[in-house]
């Protein structure tokens, strides 16, 4: 066990230096990382909200709300497809999940069912191609269908419905211009949003409980928007400004809105089918569908503006006459562009209520407190159990504060490039680590010290030593690994944090243990001039 | 070349497994008391499981008037709400009991306390957990100590014998049921932090054990006819100097993090100094003994092979 082939002693001080270099940046200011030359690592850790001070809020989906809307629209959708069928029907109602609805002469049920087939949409995003479907109808009896969706169709709602959420509550947790927020999608039904260095949740409460405004606008027949800033505004219209600084400057639009957002069921993207140039379809419900209609079919080959928070999002002209409740937005779009205005389109109005049922918010005074006694904690820790290992093991005592000192340096080294955020619970991981870490040393320490009772030479005590203590350190290590990998698995948030830094200083330990350490040693008994070695603890 | 200083005495002969009638009643009479302590008073679970809202707040100047606060918050009609001062004068908490009514109503409470403090008070840290994400969490909190502890006793089962696993589970259901007895008999709050030291205890106390068990195979092979209590003892007696040593540093490092850690790692670094000093205990007096009452496999010698290690000692 003491003998090191020239490349392992190479590796290991390669590994060693590695942790000192990836680890180095986080000693230093941020100003002063930047200054340094282009070929220095320069991640530095990210800290926890709990740390660096900031807010965050879990906000959960009201999934049943979103059924509810779903089997509304499926209901007049039945209706409207019955009737353009001219199908006769009676009992159109929704029962629990499903859509149920009798036809009145029984010889139609075959005929109506076709009917009804039909507003089965594949699912999938028109772009990455489709699987299953969204919907089944299923005949229920000799004059009975029941329409209802299905698991994946709900599911897709649920998907569509929560990256809606995301990039809404995105762009207006953005209008507080706060930096690196995060907002993510979490689980099925929830959304977590995180906001560093902002402690302030009552304006970001406020701000994600605003409902957008996503409006249908008609554009002045004759005066741009331009040209009504110099002159005046007619009576009824209002400037609006672009989104995009693209130079299409400000609309002249008609105040009232021709349809509004909560109108708008569905928009994706797609492609056009003659020209193959990227499109977004989009769909009303029935009540916006007729306003729609009527508006487009008097307006055919002018434009009419989206208007999104009062800014003009798009100004795409109709080409016909859109009376089916759906239509397609074309410009000069890419795909991503068409995307992401299907996404906003979507998220115009959030699709169902957020309700808050977690937040945690840390002010920065408080983080930098904690950080300040974080770190004081590590400091004193380390110190006392350094302390405490020199008094007890002398020269090997100091090779396991190394060997500790290496272990911290390696479990930040690699936390730093795992880009994992490091919490006030991770901290508490990194000071057990400090007291648990020697506890290799000490069984190795423990037997070298048995090994010479029994009057062996001090060369065969320390290699006994190593030798024999290696599976019980790897057994008791791997228990703590255990408990630590359940903590992260099921652990939340802050749990999280501390079984990163307790497991990454388990692998760290058995690494230091049986690299470092024992190197040392060899090391230390090379060095002797002395045929006959000390007792060397 | 300076060498350490060897305080410990070695070669003791403490008679562990003469004084076990003696250890283990103690430990029982602990337990019983804590499972009685926690089905009568109960545990003061933390909002992370009950719901409810927190705030740690700092005056702007002057010393919080808890008093004033108490009464101010107290008009609010939001049910119970406890004030508590903190190490500095400056400082406070406020606990805010979960409201009736869900998610929102909680949310209107955590509103009317901040409007209530008023400007002359910075809010430092606010938590406000709602009656989902605490079921969750308690659930996840339940689940999480118990998927520990079968991975831990498949894990020794796998390593050891089963009388192992199940002496090293007794050891850490002992010690986690007096943990947490301790936190009912003291109404500190129990919550998300408190359930990671008891995982990070249940690591702690079976790392113990393992250490000890680890000698006590290795004395199996080697001294193949010495009776089982004396082989025990022996084991436990090599290994107490480690024992001894690694509890102190590793108690050194958590009384650190207790003595200057904030007030959110106060009581997991609480829960962990407990558990290292009855980790200890339990280790020597509670999982050895089990081993003598359910006796072990006398004959390790097929074993050496199966466990593919250098351990055994000729």
């Amino acid at each position: 066990m003491l003998h090191f082939e020239r490349w392992k002693i190479i590796a290991i001080a390669l590994v060693c230096l590695a942790g000192i270099i990836f680890a180095m940046p986080n000693l230093f200011s941020k100003q002063t990382v930047e200054g340094w030359p282009s070929w220095m690592p320069h991640s530095q850790l990210s800290l926890g909200l709990d740390l660096r001070g900031g807010a965050h809020l879990l906000l959960s989906m009201d999934t049943i709300e979103l059924e509810k809307d779903w089997l509304l629209t499926l209901r007049g959708d039945v209706r409207k497809q019955l009737r353009d069928a001219k199908i006769g029907f009676t009992g159109l109602g929704i029962v629990g999940n499903s859509v149920q609805v009798r036809i009145a002469k029984p010889e139609q049920t075959e005929r109506a069912y076709a009917e009804l087939k039909k507003m089965i949409q594949p699912l999938g995003n028109v772009i990455l191609g489709s699987s299953g479907e969204d919907i089944e109808v299923v005949q229920a009896g000799p004059d009975a269908l029941t329409v209802r969706p299905t698991s994946q169709g709900m599911r897709q709602r649920l998907t569509s419905a929560a990256s809606a959420s995301v990039e809404t509550v995105r762009r207006r947790v953005d209008s507080l211009g706060t930096t690196e927020p995060t907002i993510v999608r979490q689980g099925e039904d929830r959304i977590l949003v995180q906001v560093p260095g902002f402690d302030d949740t009552r304006a970001l409460k406020d701000v994600i409980g605003q409902t957008a405004k996503l409006t249908f606008h008609a554009l002045h027949p004759r005066i741009t928007g331009e040209e009504a800033k110099q002159t005046r505004v007619p009576l009824n219209y209002k400037i609006y400004p672009s989104d995009e600084s693209e130079g299409s400057g400000d609309y002249l639009l008609q105040e009232r809105p021709i349809v509004s957002g909560e109108d708008l069921v569905d928009a994706q993207p797609g492609f056009d089918q003659r020209t193959n140039e990227p499109i977004i379809t989009f769909r009303f419900n029935q009540s916006g569908a007729r306003k729609f209609g009527r508006f487009t079919k008097d307006n055919v080959g002018s434009p009419f503006a989206i208007v999104l928070d009062n800014k003009v999002l798009s100004a795409p002209v109709i080409r016909e006459a859109i009376l089916g409740g759906s239509g397609q937005i074309s410009g000069s779009f890419t795909v991503e562009s068409a995307n992401s205005l299907a996404i906003q389109l979507r998220s115009g109005a959030l699709p169902t209520k957020l309700t808050i049922i977690e937040e945690r918010t840390v002010g920065p005074s408080l983080g930098a407190d904690s950080i300040e006694a974080g770190e004081f904690a590590v400091l004193v820790g380390t110190v006392a159990v350094a302390g405490f290992m020199i008094f007890a093991y002398g020269l090997f005592g100091l090779f396991a504060v190394i060997a500790v000192l290496i272990n911290l340096t390696l479990i930040l080294a690699v936390m730093t490039l795992m880009g994992s955020t490091l919490t006030l619970p991770g901290i508490a991981g990194l000071v057990l680590t400090v007291g648990m870490a020697v506890d290799a040393n000490v069984l190795i320490y423990e037997r070298i010290r048995e090994e010479l009772r029994t009057g062996k030479t001090a060369i065969s005590a320390v290699e006994g030593g190593f030798t024999k203590a290696f599976v019980t350190i790897l057994d008791s290590n791997l228990t703590t690994l255990i408990a630590a990998i359940v903590m992260f698995w099921l652990g939340a948030g802050p749990i999280r944090g501390f079984a990163v830094t307790l497991s990454l200083g388990i692998f760290g330990t058995i690494f230091t243990a049986f690299t470092v350490t024992r190197l040392l040693a060899a090391l230390w008994i090379a060095a002797q001039k002395t045929r006959k070695i000390p007792a060397p603890i | 070349m300076f060498k350490g200083v060897d305080f410990f005495p070695h070669g003791t002969k403490i008679p562990v497994m003469e004084w076990r009638r003696f250890c283990v009643s103690i430990s029982l009479i602990a337990t019983l008391l804590a499972i009685a302590l926690l089905s009568t008073k109960g545990l003061n679970f933390g909002i992370d499981f009950k719901g409810g809202s927190l705030f740690e707040i700092q005056t702007k100047s002057g010393n919080v008037d808890i008093a004033d606060l108490r009464s101010r918050l107290g008009e609010l009609g939001l049910g119970e709400v406890q004030i508590q001062g903190l190490d500095e004068a400056t400082d406070a908490l406020i606990r805010v009991e979960q409201q009736e009514g869900g998610e929102v109503a909680q949310q209107a409470a955590a509103d009317k306390v901040q409007d209530a403090l008023g400007e002359e008070i910075e809010i430092r840290r606010v938590e406000v957990v709602g009656p989902a994400v605490s079921g969750e969490l308690q659930q996840a909190g339940i689940i999480a100590v118990a998927v520990a502890m079968i991975g831990i006793l498949l894990y020794i089962w796998f390593r050891f014998e089963w009388q192992f696993g199940i002496a090293a589970i007794l050891a850490l259901v002992h010690d986690i049921v007096i943990t947490v007895g301790l936190f009912s008999l003291l109404g500190f709050d129990f919550g998300l932090s408190e359930v990671a030291a008891l995982l990070t205890l249940a690591g702690y106390s079976i790392n113990d054990s393992v250490v000890v068990f680890d000698r006590i195979r290795e004395n199996l092979r080697r001294y193949k006819k010495l009776p089982l209590a004396d082989l025990l003892n022996l084991s436990i007696n090599e290994m107490l100097s480690r024992t001894v040593i690694t509890s102190t540093t590793t108690f050194l490092a958590v009384f650190a993090l207790y003595v200057f850690g904030t007030e959110v790692i106060r009581g997991f670094s609480f829960a962990m100094l407990f558990g290292i000093l009855i980790g200890t205990w339990s280790s020597i007096f509670i999982a050895s003994p089990f081993l003598l009452w359910v006796g072990v496999k006398r004959d390790w010698s097929g074993a050496v092979a199966k466990s593919g290690t250098a351990a055994g000692r000729a």
